[in-house]
């Protein structure tokens, strides 16, 4: 279906496709046809459906099983195209009335079967497709009304986490755009008890963790609903409407002749899955919304945000992003041609789904980089009109940064700063002149320097200095240069300055390590007066004059940096064995590279990997005085969440060793049993069983002291947090100043993205957080946070964490 | 739609009883065509895996391209780029530096090293590089997602690499540069101008003009 698209090579986008350009096998060619029907054809959706339906029944007696398999997955995989294949299955339904019988039975067990492994999102699918396929008389109405009865009843269960009753009722709700007109014909008086019930759910919810989740914090222009309050006001604008529903295209409606003659099947009944500990429902969400009937001046009308069309076509962009999200050229094609483009501003939906995906808290569905080459492939197909909805987005985010989310405006300057590289960083900057006239820490201004820096890196100083007006010049970064104290112009009176040349000659003339420690040896203590055998102690000067002036001499690229850390890491090891000697080196490596953030990013990283330094290290570093300054710059976080991200990958690590090596033994255990009573064998057998143990019991060891460390991080980084903010509520206290200063809610927002990026961590240590760091002695305002982080985690979890 | 319909019984003739057998494989000898999905979630993966249209992640799959130095036979080299964390990335710019490669290609995941490309001679770089990532994963994302985007307004070229190997970092151009910029009649500034073989030809063309 998509390599055929892929034939044009001339942007270096596309390998080749494989050999096989026409399937060959049966089940391809079957495959074949039922994916690609409702695909542009030259003949139209009808006479397709029916040609391949006739087609379907022909095969039916000898591909029975695999035609009954390829049309569960593409009730799965394809919801996009759901009533495009419900008509299919209702035409073959009323020429084979057993094969719909068996359809519905093997649907089912499909959802039976996701459901159990966790698959909540193609849940919500295939229980769709179903309540569809009343609407092509393959179901019987009540029988799918009594399937909703039993999930809607979910929410008088006790003792389950919200989040389980919350995708109850989402699945019933959302169906109810495709079934609620046929279903209420049929049933008003359960339908009506159904949507009564579910408005009584409705009231009784948690809704404590919402503003976490949200992208602003402003109401206007836009509110952004938690996710079921949305579809509930949707639906019941739908009934208010009778039920009627015009977007949804329906093949069924130019068959209802064949169709209305069909007999229909009554679903088993279903009684919802019990509640299991290791049960992932889907996150709770807010709906993202930046468009409104306002902003797409010409052309079709946007739906508005309680309609019910908003949510069919914002479920069916999202959809196909998760189809394709992989293939970008088919998933900016498939969104382009959406079915019924020309009665919506399709290219509004699309930018504004596409924001919101890329702005969703905790963290988007897929990777950031994918939304900014759709975008760009989707500006690619649609020149004449999608640049400019991008633009008007982009200005529209502009505007309202004051109330955005700080997580979320990191994803803003990436993405614009990534996007403008693919368009010779083309803007009109003097739109934004308003951001000149104001304090530098402000959110505009703050957003243009950190787009400028990221666009820099993706470039070079000079471009950036060309590409924006004159006006513009103090936003711009500094030039990336190395700072070295010790030159002969300006170092030369400093006390490291001799040392600093002998270093510098003897890594010329190729020193070794202990050659370079004795010669470090001579290097003073700059507090100490006697000549105390302190070789081993913290010496700052001694990791100053080392340090910077190998890395001048390796500043040329992060690779020749890299080399030299290797290259000298026995001496780095030594000059940082104690936690001040690892700050220094820290604070010397953001001194000589202050100008260039990148720099300091990766030789961190590496420091870390190399083991010169570790992640409790890098974490008081970020947050001790001498960084104060640095605080709101955005790589700093990114260093931060970089080093907690290592930490969790290294617990991970071992834990997988320790998994492994435990499966090995028990394998070896099973050996044992079934060899008999071989004795050499048991013998060899029970050497290595006790070599195993004790890996195991290694590697235990080593798991206990990796999570020791990463317990130790988040003590770190959330105590410092507190420090900060607490310094900074009492300052404003007693000077009777406003608590929120933009430094203030940036700081908030740093707090609370630490606790949501990394939710799963840190749910581990909550009992020894709450202990030790988030006390109801704390301060409101801060406790506040922690509070919210926690109505977050209860949805998720039965039991009260207090 | 109907001509298909006639074409395929001709196949069902020689494929019947392999279709018939194969799905009792799948799904269990004595169960005949009904399918039987209460066990283990590999066989609702199977479903999904089965239908290659729907899963389809073309920009990830590997080219024609073979190094031709490589040490070992085609099928060795093509296992090793199916499971690489290396990618080649070509097109660059000669002025194109580790670091604004590694902004880049760092969206994708942690980058574990870069190799500039250097031409043979002058040592200098000659416009391509290695880009290595700690897993496949991410190298994976950035066949896709980077592979045909600009760096330095340029459109780059990703390609799977079997794994960087010291002296690979050289171009193979008889001229010290890359292979292609020894043919190539284009001008561009951003690679030496003119393509090796183009400049020496043009003053002897500039000698028979006048």
């Amino acid at each position: 279906m998509s390599r055929r698209r892929h034939s044009d090579d001339s942007d270096g986008g596309q390998p080749h496709k494989r050999r096989r350009s026409e399937p060959i096998e049966i089940e391809d060619r079957l495959e074949s046809l039922i994916c690609r029907v409702g695909e542009k054809s030259t003949s139209s959706l009808e006479s397709n459906l029916e040609g391949l339906a006739g087609v379907l029944e022909a095969d039916l007696p000898n591909y029975k099983s695999k035609i009954l398999r390829i049309l569960c997955s593409v009730a799965r995989l394809l919801p996009e195209k759901l009533t495009v294949y419900s008509t299919l299955v209702g035409l073959l339904n009323a020429r084979n009335y057993n094969f719909g019988g068996e359809f519905v039975e093997a649907m089912i067990r499909q959802l039976k079967e996701t459901l159990k492994n966790n698959l909540y999102n193609e849940a919500v699918y295939l229980v769709r497709f179903l309540s569809d396929l009343v609407n092509c008389h393959v179901i019987a109405a009540p029988s799918m009304v009594a399937m909703f009865e039993n999930f809607v009843s979910v929410t008088q269960e006790e003792d389950v986490p919200q989040v389980r009753s919350d995708w109850f009722v989402y699945v019933v709700l959302s169906c109810l755009p495709w079934v609620g007109k046929e279903l209420y014909e049929k049933k008003d008086a359960e339908v009506d008890r159904l949507l009564s019930q579910i408005e009584g759910y409705l009231k009784r919810r948690v809704k404590t963790h919402v503003p976490m989740l949200q992208v602003w914090s402003a109401d206007k222009p836009h509110p952004q609903e938690e996710y079921l309050d949305c579809l509930w006001a949707q639906i019941q604008k739908l009934k208010k409407d009778r039920w009627q529903e015009r977007h949804i295209l329906r093949p069924y409606i130019a068959f209802d002749s064949v169709l209305c003659e069909a007999l229909q099947h009554n679903l088993p009944p279903f009684t919802p899955p019990g509640h299991m500990p290791d049960a992932r429902y889907p996150m709770p969400r807010v709906i993202f919304r930046m468009f409104d009937y306002t902003d797409a001046p010409e052309g079709p009308v946007m739906p508005g945000s309680h309609s019910v069309e908003r949510f069919v076509i914002e479920e069916n962009i999202n959809c196909i992003i998760k189809t394709h999200w992989k293939e970008r050229k088919t998933c900016a094609a498939q969104l382009l041609s959406y079915p019924g483009k020309s009665k919506i501003p399709l290219n509004y939906h699309i930018v504004e789904v596409v924001f919101g995906q890329l702005f969703q808290l905790p963290a988007p569905p897929h990777i950031d980089v994918m939304y900014t080459t759709l975008l760009i492939e989707l500006c690619k197909l649609q020149p004449g009109s999608l640049p400019q909805v991008l633009a008007q987005a982009t200005e529209m985010l502009y505007m309202r940064l004051d109330t955005m989310n700080t997580s979320c405006i990191d994803k803003l300057i990436n993405w614009f700063a990534h996007h403008l590289s693919n368009f010779q960083f083309r803007w009109s900057w003097d739109d934004w002149a308003d951001c000149l006239s104001v304090d530098r820490e402000m959110p505009k201004p703050k957003f243009v320097k950190e787009v400028l820096e990221k666009s820099m890196r993706l470039s070079y100083h000079q471009r950036i200095v060309d590409i924006v007006p004159a006006t513009f010049s103090t936003l711009i970064p500094a030039e990336p240069l190395f700072i070295y104290k010790y030159t002969e112009e300006t170092g030369s009176l400093l006390p490291g300055y001799p040392m600093a040349i002998t270093v510098q000659n003897a890594i010329k003339n190729k020193a070794t390590n202990e050659e370079i420690l004795i010669i470090l040896k001579e290097v003073c203590h700059p507090n100490q007066d006697d000549d105390d055998d302190e070789a081993e102690s913290f010496n700052p000067l001694k990791i100053d004059v080392f340090l910077q002036t190998l890395l001048h001499m390796a500043a040329k690229s992060c690779s020749h940096s890299f080399s030299a850390l290797g290259k000298f890491h026995e001496i780095l090891k030594a000059l940082t064995e104690s936690d001040e000697g690892k700050l220094h080196i820290l604070k010397v490596v953001y001194d000589v590279w202050k100008n260039h953030p990148q720099m300091i990013a990766v030789l961190v990283d590496k420091m870390i990997r190399t083991q010169i330094v570790d992640c409790a290290a890098v974490a008081n570093w970020l947050f001790s005085q001498d960084m104060a300054h640095e605080f709101t710059r955005l790589y700093i976080w990114e260093i931060l969440h970089s080093t907690i991200r290592k930490m969790n990958k290294h617990v991970q690590k071992i834990q997988k060793e320790l998994e492994e090596a435990k499966d090995k033994l028990e394998k070896q255990q099973h050996k044992k049993r079934d060899s008999g009573d071989d004795e050499d064998m048991e013998r060899g057998s029970e050497d290595e069983e006790a070599q195993l143990e004790e890996q195991i019991e290694r590697l235990q060891e080593k798991v206990e002291s990796a999570q020791s460390e990463q317990k130790n991080l988040f003590l770190v980084i959330f105590q410092r947090f507190i420090m900060l903010l607490t310094e900074h509520l009492v300052r404003c206290e007693t000077g009777s100043v406003d608590v929120s200063t933009h430094w203030y809610k940036n700081c908030i927002d740093r707090l609370q993205q630490i606790f949501l990026m990394h939710h799963q961590t840190i749910q581990q240590y909550m009992g020894t957080l709450e202990n030790l760091l988030f006390t109801a002695e704390l301060d409101p305002h801060i406790l506040a946070v922690y509070q919210q982080f926690c109505a977050l985690q209860l949805v998720f979890s039965a039991f009260s964490l207090w | 739609m109907r001509r298909l319909a006639h074409s395929l019984p001709e196949i069902h003739k020689k494929k019947k009883k392999t279709a018939l057998v194969s799905s009792g494989r799948l799904f269990g000898a004595h169960h005949g065509l009904s399918m039987d999905l209460s066990g283990a979630s590999e066989k609702s993966k199977a479903m999904a895996a089965k239908l290659n249209a729907l899963t389809s992640d073309s920009y990830i799959d590997i080219s024609q391209y073979r190094d031709q130095h490589f040490k070992g036979n085609r099928y060795e080299q093509e296992k090793l780029l199916k499971q690489s964390n290396t990618l080649y990335v070509g097109n660059l710019s000669f002025y194109t530096t580790e670091e604004q490669v590694h902004e880049l290609f760092g969206k994708c995941g942690d980058v574990k090293r870069i190799i500039i490309g250097l031409d043979k001679i002058k040592k200098t770089a000659c416009g391509f590089c290695f880009v290595e990532y700690y897993n496949r994963n991410d190298a994976e994302n950035a066949m896709r997602f980077v592979n045909g985007t600009r760096l330095d307004d340029r459109i780059i070229r990703t390609d799977w690499d079997a794994g960087f190997k010291e002296g690979r970092q050289y171009g193979r151009g008889k001229s010290g540069g890359q292979v292609r910029d020894e043919y190539r009649q284009d001008y561009d500034p951003a690679r030496g101008g003119y393509g090796k073989l183009a400049q020496q030809q043009r003053p002897t063309e500039a000698r028979n003009t006048f």
